[in-house]
């Protein structure tokens, strides 16, 4: 009886169809081995970006709320420390002027260094400068 | 170690808040000055003792050379160019910006952000913005500079079609940050720098010298969104709280400037003030009728008989070094028993709060200085009021006359006092192009000259 029957032929289907289940499930493990270096890092990148917005926003409300409380009279000042501040862009400057070796990136650091130090220095030179100079009557 | 640090950046942010909360009033600036110090060395220490920083020699080199010029400027710059010192400040932090984000494009490892030529989308898209805030910033500042030093005119600089090709080079940014971002390619990086550059240098440009004060406290806004795009670039809290600080802190005095001149921000930026607006007043009717030139020994008489005393200085004092010769003026006043104070205007000076720090310069108390809104009743019961180098602001019509170029600006109601006393070197009208009506009317006096020549004159006059 060469004639395949019905059932037989429906089991053997279904026999493959199984192995070819086990397949996929096994190549997913597989990937999932692999890939795990570039997932997690688009997930942390993107989870980075979410913190950051987080903390952008946070410090915009509490950067209104501490300058609206500045007194006029010292608005130049403020300027000038916020000046001398915002050099802390030297933090990425001294990442780029640190690794050993030396490379085109390297120099970028190097000025960037130099640049954010001028800040630095007379920023808060120049506020203290000024703030003292605010007497009150009588002293 | 990750945490430590970060821990120590959260340190330094607090810092930085501190030292800007310490601002709200001069007794406690000073502590506040050397919070911002302090977070300011924190963070240097806390990346220096990060294991990406291995060798030491060039950034301490950098450091020494950058500090050395910092010190030297900041202890012989002269309190009347502060506002050119500022903006040159705020250049420096642009460039600085330009440089970091350069410098992740180049070796995107040291940064954890992928490697060259396959750095994260999101990275490319935050330092590309960087980049370009921090470009606009330093070309911007640099016309700032040239326009408050007078290397170049301060009247607006506009040409045809100059709107058009600030919105087409705007627009031209965002598709070379598309391109940048699908090619990860160096000529996309270079151009967004280039472009970055010229519109800078174009959107400064046509913005006229009274409206420096905006402008400076734009840029200083600019410099801190620059070091927030970073921020995101470098994965860094401790950069994007300080430059939220700075951006916001910006962003407010902007306003308050432009509050102070009843403008728009847009309107300041498209520019053009004063040129146009000194035609037309040339072209007006304008009030005309006699002049009244007084001498220092008019002024000296009137001054030592009364009794209440309201000072207005303003960008002219500055100009002329004339705040030393003017507390002396006080002083022999106070002497003869008379009330001095002064009455600052939001945007006297070039900068935000310029006036107050030239008068603290002289030993001016600070608690002889008012603002607009506290002292402008008083003007009505004053003697006198002495103005000094100012002069829109004081100018009626920005109550009375619609068409005026300065319509509904806040101004102190010097007209109110008794007596007006305007030192001024000649009948030349103010930064808006208005003609003063104030100098026409009889309670008007006018001392012609130079304003540190005429308060020593006055003082002259008052000792005899």
């Amino acid at each position: 009886m060469e004639h395949p029957d019905p059932a037989s032929n429906i089991a053997a289907f279904r026999q493959t169809l199984a192995a070819l289940t086990n397949q996929v499930d096994a190549l997913a493990v597989q990937v999932a081995q692999l890939s795990p270096v570039p997932v997690t890092e688009a997930a942390s990148h993107g989870s980075f970006f979410v913190t950051g917005l987080t903390v952008l926003v946070l410090a915009c409300f509490v950067g209104y709320y501490v300058v609206w409380r500045v007194t006029p009279a010292l608005h130049s000042p403020l300027m000038a420390v916020t000046n001398a501040v915002s050099s802390v862009i030297i933090v990425g400057a001294l990442v780029a002027a640190g690794p050993a070796g030396f490379g085109f990136s390297k120099v970028l650091g190097f000025l960037a260094v130099i640049l954010a130090s001028v800040n630095i220095f007379g920023g808060f030179l120049v506020t203290q400068r000024m703030l003292s100079m605010f007497k009150k009557k009588g002293k | 170690m990750e945490t430590l640090s970060a821990l120590l950046y959260l340190v330094a942010s607090i810092c930085f808040i501190m030292a800007l909360r310490g601002l709200s009033s001069p007794e406690t600036s000073r502590q506040g000055n050397i919070y911002g110090m302090v977070g300011m060395t924190i963070a240097i220490l806390t990346t220096l003792a990060s294991p990406i920083v291995q060798s030491y020699w060039m950034i301490v080199l950098g450091i020494a050379i950058g500090g050395a010029i910092g010190y030297v400027v900041a202890k012989k710059i002269e309190m009347t160019a502060l506002p050119q010192l500022v903006a040159a400040f705020h250049s420096l932090v642009g460039l600085a910006a330009v440089f970091v984000a350069l410098a992740a494009f180049y070796s995107p490892e040291a940064y954890g952000i992928g490697v060259r030529g396959a750095i994260a989308k999101g990275s490319l898209i935050e330092m590309a913005l960087g980049t370009a805030v921090g470009a606009i910033t330093f070309t911007g500042s640099i016309v700032a500079f040239a326009k408050l030093q007078g290397l170049v005119t301060g009247k607006p600089l506009v040409f045809p079609m100059q709107h058009p090709l600030n919105a087409a080079l705007g627009v031209l940014t965002v598709i070379l940050i598309g391109w940048l971002v699908q090619s990860n390619a160096d000529a996309a990086m270079w151009l967004i720098v280039v472009v970055a550059l010229a519109l800078g240098f174009l959107l400064i440009l046509p913005i006229g010298g009274a409206d420096m004060p905006v402008v400076i406290s734009m840029l200083n806004s600019y410099s801190g969104w620059a070091a927030c795009g970073i921020g995101f670039t470098l994965q860094n809290n401790l950069l994007i709280i300080t430059g939220a600080l700075v951006g916001s802190s910006g962003a407010i005095l902007s306003y308050i400037m432009c509050k102070g001149m009843n403008r728009s921000i847009f309107n300041v930026i498209l520019g053009g003030f004063g040129g146009e607006a000194a035609g037309a007043a040339a072209g007006a009717k304008g009030p005309q009728g006699s002049v009244k030139a007084g001498s220092a020994e008019d002024a000296a008489y009137i001054m030592k008989n009364a009794q209440s005393v309201i000072v207005v200085p303003g960008y002219g004092m500055a100009v002329a070094q004339a705040q030393h010769a003017l507390r002396e003026m006080a002083d022999s006043l106070k002497h003869e028993g008379v009330d001095v104070k002064y009455a600052i205007h939001p945007v006297a000076g070039r900068m935000p709060g310029h006036m107050n720090v030239l008068l603290a310069e002289a030993n001016v108390p600070y608690d002889e200085v008012f603002e607009l809104e506290d002292i402008n009743r008083d003007f009505g019961t004053a003697d006198v009021a002495f103005v000094i180098g100012a002069n829109d602001v004081t100018n009626p019509a920005a109550k009375t006359d619609p068409s005026s170029a300065i319509y509904g600006m806040p101004i102190l109601d010097v007209e109110k006092a008794k007596t007006v006393f305007f030192i001024k070197r000649g009948m030349a009208a103010g930064y808006a192009g208005v003609e003063n009506e104030l100098f026409f009317r009889p309670n008007t006096m006018m001392l012609f000259g130079d304003a540190k020549k005429v308060t020593e004159e006055v003082v002259k006059a008052m000792e005899a």
